[in-house]
């Protein structure tokens, strides 16, 4: 702690929503010079706590004090001038613009008032991505690139905003590796440049690399904080759960049954270039590799999302035909898309229509719902996850993100497929939710369903699959057995230091 | 933790509060022409009142719908010309009036498919796709007539816009049912569920298996045969189908949905705010007439309240998380 007077003062902050009490009585410091992690499940409160700070929403109660005098931050316009900024979750760009436009959106230079002087912004930019090492062409347009890429300019964004205090939530959820050390990096020289931050993260790995302070929440109140060193991964755990979690991966042993979905010779453009695979009953399969190998182009093949330019499927023995996701839903074959947010949700609507939108067409007769049955299933299915919501009628929109990504689980699990692809299943989730969706996984194939996870981190590629494949630039480049694989060895063949033949 | 009564429309409390705001706005309009005018508050009027929105109402119904999937449909006035008079010059042919009323309503369908495909099949946003089929449609009503107005139809089918069954014009009954099987059909059937959640997530809807290309093509029918049908008791009432029947329609129908909190944005709102949007601006209309505004102004000022109404109801609603 190099201050003696708290960059930012939390005093016996609250904040109620109809049917929540998401922040109750929160009094919190945060001191320049200091990474404070805040952890805490999804629908804790950390991103209420964060939007109180960001003038998103007002307080209920409470006292907000910067460099001890005290505060209203009645807009984030006003958390901007007190220089607060915030890296949110949900990336905040604009697609259609350019990544320099984004950066200077609302302050671009200006040229004799009212014209935007283009080459000076655009300068202005790279000089922004030049300080951080962020090496993204400034004059791309934000559509074009990929999630890490945008996660990049979304920082350089914020940290353009010569902010005295930082709070970043969930900023590496779609970062590879190597982007995470840069921007972990640019972190601590933030830090030591007498910025105060704060740091939102379920990973409790990063947390614990990288804080100087951890501070606990659940269920609205702040459980606990102090020194980093005072608390142990498993302790956090048990403070963020209010429970034991005996094991992070639970995995059950199944037994792998007869193949499933057998696709052969896959293509489409650059990103799927001749692809074959198996699934087999029972077995969870682990797709592994860096963003933009492929992986989700191909699970889009597969479901029918996107049609192949040449190759063939088959399920159970029969060469089949997938024109569309309706053809693949008929097949058995489900899939959780990697954004739950733009292809996953009806955000508007209730959680009734949201896990029961595949039953709809099973379960109504002559057109008209049976909302008596749909009710029941999709009952029994969101009590079987752990969904927490007051009822079946309320909107989406209104849950956290962890019970979000269950709703979206649960429209599968009402239908029963044979396959089901999971792209980034626990992207943005609590520990919490997070196991229970691997339980749940888990549970799934031993009842004799076939399983393709896609996943970014490889603590859960290895905790989860029974078989892992790894794709690199379009192709599949290697196949593991649960037992010889490794961080390493995945790593590897990701980063093209090593081939092995597939077979399939 | 669940009620076992299954609720019909998507609806939460802000929703609620909307719609009470937009009744709350709806009363003082009757409130405030009562005041002014001792003709506004009297059985007849009311019932002119109902007559007057039951045109403007059953397009709304099918509009409703069509913004409901995040779409818009501008071709309604010229789709309902085309329809009226293909039907009415059947009339007149000599064809039985029953051959003529389906084939008005299946040409409103028909062109509100093609309306529909042109946005599925060849992807032109729904905007550009309908005010092609307006401009279209009225060019074809005003060669099909040579810009003549057909008269003189038949008084079995006259008896849609001005026969009165137990007391209550035809056209009102008419309405009723439109709404009402409209309301059904959003609230219980598979399709309307569909709709809700095209509109609320198109690439979403995709993922879960929603047939969006069938629903899209649907909505798009059913805002045809809506029109279709309005007009067919507009022409029956006022027995003359003219060329240039139904023109802007599209503008008041839109503004009843909107007004009734519908968002444009898709996914959003029902039939209970479109009809009080409905009737709203019918209410409007008939004050404006009662207190003899000029017609100037009448423009003017209706906007005026229109706009009010939706700022009033926008601030009975709490601001979203």
């Amino acid at each position: 702690m190099t201050e003696t007077i708290p960059r930012l003062r939390l005093e016996h902050v609250s904040k109620a929503f109809p049917g929540v009490q998401a922040v109750n009585d929160v009094s919190l410091e945060v001191y320049g010079g200091e990474i404070l992690a805040l952890v805490g499940e999804n629908g804790a409160g950390k991103s209420t706590l964060m939007n109180l700070i960001n003038g998103v929403v007002p307080l209920d109660s409470g006292k907000i004090y910067l460099d001890g005098q005290p505060v209203t931050i009645d807009s984030p316009r006003r958390a901007l001038e007190l220089g607060i900024t915030m890296i949110h979750q949900e990336l905040a760009l604009i697609p259609q613009l350019t990544v320099g436009q984004n950066i200077f959106l609302g302050r671009e230079p200006r040229r004799w008032r009212f014209w935007i002087d283009w080459k000076r912004l655009y300068a202005q930019a790279q000089a922004e991505l030049d300080r951080l090492g962020i090496e993204v062409p400034v004059q791309a347009r934000v559509a074009d690139l990929s999630i890490a890429q945008r996660q990049l300019v979304e920082i350089a964004k914020a940290l353009s905003y010569h902010a005295r205090l930082i709070a970043l939530d969930e900023p590496t959820s779609a970062l590879t590796e190597r982007e995470t050390e840069t921007l972990f990096r640019l972190v601590r020289a933030l830090r030591d440049q007498g910025v105060a931050l704060i740091y939102i993260s379920h990973r409790l790995e990063e947390v614990f690399e990288l804080a100087d302070r951890i501070a606990v929440m659940r269920d609205g109140q702040l459980v606990a904080v102090g020194p980093v060193q005072a608390f142990t991964p498993a302790e956090v755990v048990r403070l963020m759960v209010g429970r034991e979690l005996t094991e992070f991966f639970p995995k059950v042993p199944t037994q792998r049954g007869e193949p499933v979905l057998r696709a052969v010779n896959l293509r489409a453009g650059r990103e799927v270039q001749g692809v074959s695979l198996e699934l087999y009953r029972g077995e969870i399969v682990g797709l592994a590799g860096l963003v933009g190998a492929g992986r989700t182009n191909l699970a889009r093949l597969l479901f029918g999302a996107d049609r192949p330019e040449a190759g063939e499927i088959w399920m159970d023995g029969q060469r089949v035909e997938i024109r569309s996701p309706r053809d693949a839903i008929r097949l058995g074959i489900g899939l959780v898309p990697e954004d739950r947010k733009s292809q996953g949700l009806f955000l508007g609507q209730s959680v009734r229509f949201n896990a029961g939108a595949g039953l709809l067409e099973r379960l109504s007769r002559l057109g008209f719902i049976d909302f008596r049955r749909i009710n029941q299933v999709v009952k029994t299915i969101i009590e079987r996850l752990r969904v927490r919501t007051p009822s079946l009628n309320q909107r989406v929109r209104n849950l956290s993100g962890g019970n979000q990504q269950k709703v979206v689980i649960s429209r599968w699990l009402t239908l029963n497929p044979k396959v089901l692809i999971l792209d980034e299943p626990t992207r943005g989730v609590d520990v919490g939710a997070k196991a229970e969706i691997h339980a749940l996984m888990s549970e799934l194939a031993a009842q004799g369903m076939a399983i393709l996870m896609i996943s970014s981190e490889l603590p859960e590629i290895l905790g989860v699959s029974d078989r892992i494949l790894v794709m690199r630039e379009g192709r599949l480049v290697a196949e593991f057995s649960r037992e010889e694989a490794t961080q390493d060895l995945i790593m590897q063949a990701a980063t093209g230091q090593l081939e092995r033949r597939v077979a399939a | 933790m669940t009620s076992s009564q299954p609720v019909a429309l998507p609806m939460d409390r802000r929703a609620f509060v909307q719609r009470f705001g937009l009744a709350f706005s709806f009363l003082l309009l009757m409130l405030a022409l009562t005041l002014l005018s001792d003709r506004f508050l009297t059985a007849a009027n009311l019932i002119n009142i109902l007559r007057q929105a039951t045109i403007n109402g059953i397009v709304s119904v099918g509009m409703t719908m069509v913004i409901l999937t995040g779409g818009i449909d501008l071709s309604v006035g010229s789709v309902l010309a085309l329809a009226v008079t293909v039907g009415a010059s059947l009339m007149k042919q000599g064809q039985p009036v029953g051959l003529a009323v389906v084939a008005a309503l299946g040409l409103g369908a028909l062109l509100g498919m093609i309306n529909g495909l042109m946005i599925t099949k060849a992807r032109i946003p729904p905007f550009i796709a309908t005010l092609g089929m307006l401009t279209v449609a009225r060019g074809l009503t005003l060669m099909y007539t040579q810009g003549q107005p057909i008269t003189g139809l038949p008084a079995s089918f006259r008896w849609i816009g001005t026969g009165v069954v137990g007391g209550i014009p035809v056209p009102i009954l008419l309405t009723a049912l439109v709404f009402l099987a409209g309301w059904v059909f959003l609230s219980r059937t598979r399709y309307g569920a569909y709709i809700y959640l095209l509109g609320d997530n198109p690439t979403a809807a995709r993922l879960a298996g929603v047939p969006t290309e069938r629903i899209t093509v649907l909505v798009y029918a059913i805002s045809g045969f809506c029109a279709a049908l309005a007009g067919l008791i507009l022409v029956a009432r006022l027995d003359s189908a003219q060329p240039i029947i139904g023109q802007g329609y599209e503008f008041n129908a839109i503004a009843a949905v909107v007004v009734g909190g519908t968002s444009f944005a898709g996914g959003e709102g029902g039939l209970g705010g479109t009809l009080l949007g409905a009737l709203l601006i019918e209410t409007l209309n008939n004050g404006l007439n009662l207190l003899n505004v000029s017609p100037l102004w009448e423009q003017v000022v209706k906007g005026v309240v229109i706009a009010l109404a939706l700022l009033l109801y926008k601030a009975f609603s709490p601001p979203s998380r």
